[in-house]
């Protein structure tokens, strides 16, 4: 067991499964030699050499169809787009190839490919470091889409992802590289190494793809949040002074609808958080989830906690963010209806 | 031979601790390149590619068939511009380092590709920068005063606290946007050319990238609809040799030069001396006569060195020597404008400091003037429910809906403070990418 933010524990999951199976190749912009913009891959080149973890081009069409590639002749690629925001040259090859391989040609040919990206804000990042697109790749039938939001679950998470026979894409709350940020800008920035989740072990674990966990137990209202938001969601929960039940959704897509409406059926409220912006966003599909099957529990309407609906503005960074005031009135207000 | 395949990982010729090592940038001498018709057929200018275009000799003496033959005022122009990029870049450095703006990305040794391009085109011709051409800003008379107000996101800012900084815009001096992503613009000035010739106009476009965007798709879009429909368009590569901590090779740099991608679309590839104002002008002259009589697109490689790092967030000396610039063989933009300027008896060295310590003073007069707009520590501030306009050309209910409630919600919060922002700081690791 050792404390490690998330970033150490990317990199030791990457670590492990470089060491463990031969098939595995980490490729990406900058993520060799120098380590990885965020250092996730720092090291791994130096250990296992510059043909198991690739230097590339700055193309990330090129990359993920290069993964594709490469996972159809045996390998297990694990792919770094340095940001989410820059994964959209690679959209038609996750969606039109890597996602549906497996189904058009009747499970003969099939890509294990993990994309790992770093997404969402709160670092003055603007509108083309801080998005949140988890949403638009949900949509998309045949990939496995999971966000950790802790070094225990990013590391355990990405090693099944790896492991996984179907392609997934990771996204790396970078807001918690280093800490458990609860949404607060003004407060010090606190390490992982106070929170019980930045106790990780150093050997090899597996986190299920498509578990979802109760952070926080409670009676009252159900919180749905992952990445960021969880711990945004706590902080709103102490805020509101309700006795909420926060999930950690953890696995987007598929999506674990037992743990989630088990804890909305107990509590008979919901509230929804994410940080990507509200129109046809991953809460829309959480919502309708809950609403199919908590409808004779609901003691009042879901409530979505987002991002608004506007790119992300470089000046108005917290005003954008949905921070704990705006989810604490939204637990404020589901409480009071009846 | 060996019997079986085997991977190649480029290798840059120098890392930390190594002696750098410059030998793969072949040089042709000043002069030695001729310059044929500017309607020459692709085909039979396909050695500019392979060779050097260079104007300036080692003693600063302009040689050669490619010499734009400028007045002496109009190089005093120029430096002045290079002088004022560099300062530029420099004060916004340190302002970035006190935590005055978030992120900043300099040009320093590549003033001359933005300076010249700007001057050899003309002002009714449509620019598509990347993220390192602010001296097209300066040519085209931006005040730096609005350059700043951008990088400050304040009250003054032409984004409207929307962009990161440097990311500019400028309608009226015909400069589109500069996007965080990388190479989007190229295959966009491409089409704007091609609306120029569908119109029967005048007027050419330019597109910039780096070398190592150059492997992204939209590279070779823009490349493949340039040729086929013959665009007046000049597509420039600006090759710096690094994109963040990978060398030109990884972009595909090891077996040609950039500019010979052109011939391989049936457009013409010059490859430029890229710190030889005189030549770089020189050939933005040729492509643009080209472009304007109907000759099609030009695809200009210009060799040059990024002198500094990436951007804010970068730090060079963990990938590649700290004295590596100092042995970059084509020497600094404006050193070498300068001492051709003096070899000509139309500068001097007393000149050029009293020139220098002008333009310093102009500088940090524009920055006092812009950081009375608003900086990231101090206000005055956009008011935050702007944020909800020009998502659509007309605002949407739901986005109508959601500016109220912001503006409720800051009815019911304390105003923000100076602690946010110094936090804001410390946690401040945003990273751009490298073309």
């Amino acid at each position: 067991m050792a404390n490690m933010n998330m970033v150490q524990a990317l990199n030791s999951a990457m670590d492990i499964m470089l060491e463990r199976d031969p098939r595995v190749v980490v490729l990406g912009e900058d993520i060799g030699y120098f380590g990885g913009v965020f250092r996730c891959t720092d090291g791994l080149q130096r250990k296992y050499g510059e043909h198991r973890v690739l230097d590339t081009p700055i193309a990330e069409g090129g990359i993920v169809a290069a993964a594709i590639g490469m996972g159809v002749n045996g390998l297990k690629p694990v792919a770094e787009i340095q940001f989410a925001d820059y994964i959209y040259p690679a959209f038609d090859q996750i969606v039109s190839e890597l996602a549906r391989l497996r189904y058009r040609t009747a499970g003969e040919f099939s890509a294990p490919v993990t994309i790992r990206t770093p997404c969402g804000g709160g670092i003055r990042g603007g509108q083309t470091h801080s998005q949140s697109p988890e949403g638009v790749f949900t949509h998309v039938c045949g990939i496995k889409v999971v966000m950790p939001s802790n070094p225990y679950d990013a590391k355990g998470l990405l090693i099944s992802s790896i492991e996984d026979e179907d392609p997934v894409v990771f996204f790396e709350p970078k807001r918690l590289y280093n800490g458990p940020f609860d949404g607060d800008p003004h407060k010090p920035a606190v390490p992982w190494s106070t929170h019980p989740k930045g106790a990780v072990p150093d050997g090899y674990y597996k986190v299920p793809l498509s578990k979802a966990e109760v952070v926080r137990p409670g009676k009252d209202v159900t919180v749905l949040a992952y990445g960021t938001m969880v711990h945004v969601a706590e902080a709103a929960v102490r805020l509101a002074q309700v006795d909420a039940e926060i999930v950690d959704v953890r696995a987007l897509a598929p999506l674990d609808t037992d743990t989630l409406c088990s804890s909305v059926c107990k509590t008979g409220r919901c509230v929804i958080v994410h940080e990507a912006t509200r129109f046809s966003g991953f809460g829309a599909e959480l919502a309708a989830t809950v609403q199919e099957e908590c409808f004779w529990h609901l003691e009042a309407p879901i409530a979505r906690v987002t991002g608004w609906d506007t790119p992300y503005p470089h000046a108005f960074e917290w005003e954008y963010f949905p921070g704990p005031a705006r989810i604490a009135a939204a637990l404020t207000r589901v409480m009071e209806d009846r | 031979m060996a019997q079986r395949s085997r991977l190649h990982v480029p290798h840059p010729p120098a890392r930390p601790g190594d002696r750098p090592d410059f030998s793969y940038v072949s040089l042709s001498p000043a002069g030695a390149v001729p310059r044929p018709d500017a309607r020459a057929p692709a085909r039979e200018v396909e050695n500019l590619g392979r060779e050097l275009v260079r104007v300036l000799d080692e003693e600063g003496r302009a040689v050669g068939s490619w010499n734009p033959h400028l007045d002496p005022e109009e190089l005093q122009v120029a430096l002045r511009h290079m002088l004022l990029t560099r300062l530029l870049d420099e004060r916004m450095q340190r302002m970035q380092r006190q935590g005055r703006i978030s992120f900043y990305m300099k040009s320093t040794g590549e003033e001359a590709v933005s300076v010249a391009q700007g001057m050899a085109l003309q002002p009714g011709d449509m620019l598509f920068p990347s993220y390192r051409n602010q001296g097209l800003f300066i040519v085209r008379g931006l005040s730096l005063v609005d350059l700043m107000c951008q990088c400050l996101s304040n009250t003054r800012d032409m984004c409207r606290g929307r962009q990161m900084p440097i990311m500019y815009h400028w309608g009226a001096g015909n400069i589109f946007s500069i996007s965080g992503n990388l190479a989007t613009q190229f295959p966009q000035a491409v089409g704007w050319a091609m609306a120029a010739a569908l119109k029967g106009e005048d007027h050419i476009a330019a597109a910039w990238i780096g070398e190592g965007a150059s492997a992204e798709a939209d590279f070779h879009h823009g490349m493949t609809f340039a040729a086929v429909y013959q665009a007046p368009v000049i597509l420039n590569i600006v090759n710096n040799q690094w994109a963040i901590s990978t060398f030109q090779g990884f972009a595909g740099g090891e077996r040609r030069n950039f500019a010979e991608y052109g011939p391989g679309y049936g457009i013409p590839g010059i490859r430029v001396d890229g710190n030889d104002f005189l030549a770089v002008y020189g050939v933005t002259r040729w492509a643009a006569e080209r472009a304007r009589q109907s000759g099609g697109p030009t695809l200009i490689e210009h060799v040059t060195y990024r002198a500094g790092a990436h951007s804010t967030s970068d730090d060079p000396t963990r990938y590649r020597p700290k004295e590596e610039g100092a042995s970059w063989p084509l020497g600094d933009p404006i050193a070498r404008l300068k001492q051709h300027l003096i070899g000509l008896g139309e500068w001097s060295d007393e000149r050029h400091a009293a020139l220098e310590k002008q333009l310093e003073a102009h500088v940090l007069a524009c920055w006092k003037e812009a950081a009375g707009f608003g900086t990231l520590t101090e206000g005055p501030t956009l008011d935050p429910a702007t944020m909800f306009e020009d998502v659509f050309h007309e605002m949407p209910p739901h986005l109508v809906r959601q500016r109220e409630e912001l503006k409720h919600l800051a009815a019911a919060q304390p105003a923000k403070g100076s602690e946010e922002e110094k936090s804001l700081e410390r946690h401040s690791p945003a990273v751009a990418k490298e073309g």
